[in-house]
């Protein structure tokens, strides 16, 4: 089975869509010409055409009214916006109009549009306050929209169908620290992971910790960190972050009874807080000790200078020292 | 029949409306959605059609008049048929009437789990117990073990052992109940809220009733008490008292009885500092400060200002500083400072007449003194018999801090003080 | 053989446009029924029967002109709130237009759950818009595109005040649509007013068609009270499109009579003057007297029309004021799809 980075299972799902179904197209600025900033449509434009790999003018409100529009009348748009910090101006579009467009309808319009973004930062990405923001708190509230974040390559491009397919708005969320970074196995074939499901990375007994995107990763050496003293940790990939797989999260605390949430969003009114209530609400009998919290710090963004950057992401031995402080409450 | 017509709600956020004129009077026939009167709101002035055809009955306000919306201000006789689709048509059977456009039903979201968690939690009540993080602090720090959480009557949901639950175990506990905790609350008891006899009168709580009733649980509830009592031969101190009642008169407030109690009570404290201390979980801690609380009874109920460094003091110097603090207190002058901060506190039930008396430990502290009334007796000297002026000196005190012969350590020095007593002390 | 030469009149302006007598009698009575709805929905608010109502009174022969050139089966419709009598034209009726008035359940555009004026049909074409002013434009030109990617032939209409054109979408949809050629046309209804907010303080040109050159494809500016003119503007709009030259941008200058919705007093910030003048406007009346002059409507023809158009309008009210309210039970309905 070939192994590939994140970045060329996102490129592959995307292509198995175009070639499967031709009202599939893909939107956005530098998508068509260029092959996209990070290359992730790298080859469309020869081979579907300007047609269908557009080149947009610099207008994210137009990247996804546009694609709202194209909905309507019988295409499947993948609205590219070239990083999660300039999506802002297409927030209107994105929740007064794509998540609602359903519902203010009475079902008599959809809206099957996939708006991806690459979103976060860390000190190899030099992103900066503005090419590392964490996005998902904003959309994950709205009703209407599914918000999902791939870690493997396999859920890459078996989300992204998903996605594609989806007869709902999805914003699919990929951190560009794991584009490069994150190698596995993806099968050639037409398979989907379905959006809902989270997976459970690790099995383990003494605390659950659940985490996305870049978080994750960070968390699983965690967890491999602290193996040694004898705290095993049970990591599980919130890979999509609404609708919420709230089955597997109050299982997995009623079995290990301690619970942390690892985010690499600014802490306050992130999505841990969501998280955290779910299970405060719903498995506070099983709880063992407080829910606790990981996550980037208050301040606006991740800056760019290395060390401002390292003391604004939770690092491996950051979720680890926490991992420990819950495992001995 | 005649049907209401009621002032319209001609836009968001506009609760009323003023008539300007009324466009039909009386017996004039109206036509559905004739122009029927003119309304001025704040927002909007309008000319407001008929809902109906019919002719005018009555005008229920007049030009000028100011109604709320909804309010019925003409009654129109119509044909019958079409009398039921007024008020109705316009407020959607959930709507609020004050709602403006496009406000629908406002529904709160009412989260399902409290119910989920508790029907999830009745199977688990069966197979073991369920105790909140808080319900096992308290298990904890009132020394309950699990056995006998495990019998407690649980009124949460699905039988769980609530704080209240466990608080009025407790309190039933340490106020001797007999029996187990679970029939405890089927026991005899006094007639509880809402059980009045004809004459009963109730008396609400002033804020000083109310804070003393809740420290006096507190303690009984938190603090294990244990007594000794020993008697006193107070005849040196009443000679001396009497030998100087002219002179010290002269240098200033006469020490009174409290005034030597305070002083023997400090001198003791410094020999048994363990008898001013607080007890915590982490241990007693040993108060450095000798700070010592007077009971003193006011209008109210109780209030206990504090004498500071009371063994830095002379007999003099307490003297002058209680006189300071006892009048103070009665002109209700005293400050925060006052009354913060006590370590050790004395209570004169004697004044009244008391000869034996068991008062509270106040919370934080380790002991309280009573010192009942100085009563001549017949005592036994020199296996002779002897006319004596005794008092009892009693001691409350917090059983986890220490034990009866430490108390007695403390209440024999006080005797050996006041027994003792010459010039000079 | 007959006196003097045949005698063949000049083409009315009708008949040059290719439209006959039964074209006219259409257009006219589709005015006259939106402005008989739209006037009882204020009566029907000013009664307190119904809460909210926001109409497009003055506006109606711009819309009937420039909707009677377009496909009313294949081509969409992309509206703002004022189009009323667009959307009575593309093919919703009376009784869809009041069930959305009352909200009651059965109203096509949106099973109550949008404020009136929100109108919307997926079997006529007529998209599903929202309350912030300009997105609309950009879903048209969304439209347009796939139209154009899929070769349907299909042209996308879409409308807005003068207001929205201040809207950064407005601008973005406009650029896009130029660059790409849509087959879309972008109409504004100039009305002078964005409720209170005069033109000279919305914008330094005098006529917003003026901006299509920026983009890239000619701007009209046709009289709104002109039905004919409108029509014009419309069908050559239409075979721009169709033939794949691209967006046309028509301003039509309309007249509001009324406030800017039911929560408005416009005597506030409107100068009387203003408000009557507007009454001279009218494409009802100016496109009647039209009608009368080529000879198309007598009295007995205008009376028969306006007893139907009454019959169309009572039956819509009471229609819609019976039906029932929708069941709070499916207010969690249709956030995803069902099914």
């Amino acid at each position: 089975m070939p192994e590939m980075r994140l970045l060329d299972a996102i490129r592959l799902g995307m292509y198995e869509e175009m070639k499967r179904d031709e009202r599939v197209m893909i939107l956005g600025e530098d998508v068509g010409l260029k092959g996209g900033v990070f290359g992730a449509t790298d080859g469309f434009y020869a081979e579907f055409g300007e047609a269908r790999v557009l080149d947009t003018p610099l207008a994210e409100s137009l990247i996804v009214g546009a694609a709202v529009g194209m909905a309507a009348n019988g295409l499947i748009p993948i609205a590219e916006i070239q990083f999660s910090d300039f999506i802002y101006p297409a927030f209107n579009q994105i929740v007064s109009e794509a998540a609602r467009m359903r519902y203010r309808s009475n079902g008599g319009f959809g809206c099957p549009i996939t708006i991806r973004a690459p979103f976060g930062g860390g000190v190899e990405v030099h992103g900066g306050l503005y090419h590392s923001q964490s996005i998902e708190a904003f959309f994950a509230h709205v009703p209407g929209l599914k918000v999902v974040t791939p870690y493997t390559p396999y859920d890459a491009k078996g989300l992204l169908k998903a996605s594609i397919r989806d007869p709902d708005p999805v914003l699919f969320l990929e951190h560009k620290r794991l584009y490069r970074a994150i190698r596995g196995e993806v099968p050639d074939d037409d398979y989907i992971v379905p959006i809902g499901p989270a997976a459970v990375r690790r099995q383990g007994t003494t605390l659950s910790v659940f985490a996305y995107g870049q978080m994750l990763h960070e968390t699983l050496q965690a967890a491999g960190q602290v193996a040694g003293e004898g705290l095993d940790a049970e990591v599980v990939d919130l890979r999509t972050l609404r609708p919420l797989d709230t089955e597997t999260i109050l299982t997995s605390v009623r079995k290990t009874n301690k619970a942390m949430v690892v985010y690499e969003d600014n802490r306050f009114l992130g999505y841990g807080a969501e998280v955290s209530a779910l299970i405060a609400e719903e498995a506070f009998d099983a709880l063992d000790g407080p829910i606790v919290r990981v996550a980037g710090l208050d301040v606006p963004a991740v800056p760019y200078s290395d060390p401002l950057a390292g003391a604004f992401i939770p690092t491996a031995a950051k979720i680890a020292d926490a991992m420990r402080r819950l495992a001995a409450y | 029949m005649p049907v209401e017509i009621k002032l319209p709600q001609l836009g968001e956020s506009i609760h009323e409306g003023t008539i300007a004129k009324w466009l039909k009077k009386p017996g004039d026939r109206v036509e559905k959605y004739e122009p029927l009167v003119e309304i001025t709101t704040d927002k909007v002035n309008v000319e407001m059609p008929s809902p109906f055809a019919g002719v005018v009955k009555e005008l229920l306000a007049a030009e000028g008049d100011t109604r709320a919306v909804g309010s019925a201000i003409a009654l129109i006789e119509t044909e019958a048929a079409s009398a039921v689709s007024a008020g109705g048509a316009v407020h959607a059977p959930a709507a609020d009437a004050a709602s403006g456009p496009g406000r629908g039903p406002a529904g709160s979201d009412e989260s399902p789990a409290p119910e989920r968690a508790a029907a999830a939690a009745s199977p688990a009540r069966a197979s073991g117990l369920r105790l909140s993080p808080l319900v096992m602090r308290l298990a904890q720090e009132h020394d309950v073990s699990l056995a006998v959480l495990e019998t407690l009557h649980g009124t949460g949901a699905g039988g769980r052992v609530t704080k209240e639950d466990f608080l009025k175990y407790v309190a039933g506990r340490a106020g001797g109940a007999g029996g187990t905790p679970d029939t405890a609350a089927a026991g005899p008891s006094a007639p509880g809220k809402g059980m009045t006899a004809a004459g009963d009168e109730l008396v609400k709580l002033t804020p000083i009733r109310r804070a003393i009733a809740q420290r006096m649980a507190q303690s009984k509830r938190e603090i294990p008490h244990a007594y000794g009592v020993i008697e006193v031969d107070m005849s040196a101190v009443a000679a001396w008292r009497d030998a100087h009642r002219e002179t010290s008169k002269r240098d200033g407030p006469a020490p009174t009885y409290t005034a030597f109690f305070v002083r023997a009570a400090a001198d003791a404290l410094r020999a048994h500092p363990f008898v001013n201390a607080s007890w915590t979980d982490d241990g007693v801690v040993v108060r450095k400060a000798i700070n010592v609380g007077i009971g003193i009874a006011i209008d109210d109920g109780l209030i206990v200002p504090v004498l500071r460094d009371a063994d830095r003091l002379s007999l003099t110097g307490i003297a002058a500083a209680l006189d300071d603090l006892i009048r103070r207190a009665r002109e209700g002058r005293l400050g925060i400072e006052d009354i913060q901060g006590g370590t050790f506190t004395i209570t004169n039930p004697g004044v009244f007449g008391s000869i034996w008396s068991m008062p509270i430990v106040i919370p934080g502290q380790a002991a309280i003194l009573a010192t009942d009334a100085i009563v001549k007796r017949a005592v036994v000297r020199d296996d002779a018999i002897a006319i004596r002026p005794i008092m009892h000196l009693g001691l409350s005190f917090d059983h986890r801090i220490f034990d009866g012969a430490l108390a007695m350590q403390f209440l024999n020095h006080m005797k050996t003080w006041f027994e003792e007593f010459r010039d000079g002390r | 053989m007959a006196i003097g030469k045949p005698k063949t009149a000049p083409p009315t302006r009708h008949e040059a446009l290719g439209l006959s007598a039964d074209h006219l009698l259409d257009m006219y009575y589709h005015i006259a029924l939106a402005r008989a709805i739209d006037e009882r929905m204020w009566v029907l608010q000013r009664a307190g029967m119904v809460p909210f109502v926001i109409s497009g009174q003055g506006h109606e022969g711009a819309q009937v002109g420039i909707m009677s050139a377009v496909d009313r089966e294949r081509d969409w419709l992309v509206p703002f709130y004022r189009d009323l009598a667009a959307c009575l034209v593309k093919g919703m009726s009376a009784r869809d237009l009041m069930l959305g008035l009352f909200a009651r359940q059965g109203d096509p555009s949106s099973g109550g759950r949008q404020m009136p004026a929100h109108w919307a049909h997926p079997k006529h074409k007529i998209l599903s818009t929202s309350s912030p002013v300009g997105t609309q434009y950009l879903h048209a030109v969304g439209i347009a595109y796939a139209a154009k990617l899929r070769k349907t032939r299909e042209v996308c209409v879409t409308s807005i005040g003068e207001g929205g054109t201040s809207q950064g979408d407005w601008h973005e949809a406009m650029n896009f649509g130029g660059v790409h050629k849509l087959p879309v046309i972008f109409m504004v209804e100039n009305n002078r007013y964005a409720i209170s907010v005069p033109i000279r303080l919305q914008m330094a040109v005098d006529d917003v068609a003026e901006r299509a050159a920026g983009y890239g494809f000619p701007g009209v500016v046709v009289d709104g009270s002109d039905v004919l003119a409108c029509y014009a503007a419309g069908a050559e709009a239409v075979r721009r499109a169709r033939a794949g030259e691209g967006p046309t941008l028509i301003e039509c200058k309309v007249e509001r009579l009324t406030a800017h919705s039911s929560e408005d007093r416009q005597e506030k910030y409107r100068p009387t003057d203003d408000i009557e003048a507007a009454r001279s406007k009218d494409a009802l009346v100016v496109f009647k007297h039209y009608l009368e002059q080529v000879g198309v409507l007598d009295e007995a023809r205008y009376t028969a029309l306006h007893e139907r158009i009454k019959a169309v309008v009572n039956d819509a009210t009471d229609y819609a004021e019976a039906q029932p309210w929708p069941d709070p039970a499916g207010v969690t309905r249709h956030v995803y799809f069902e099914g």
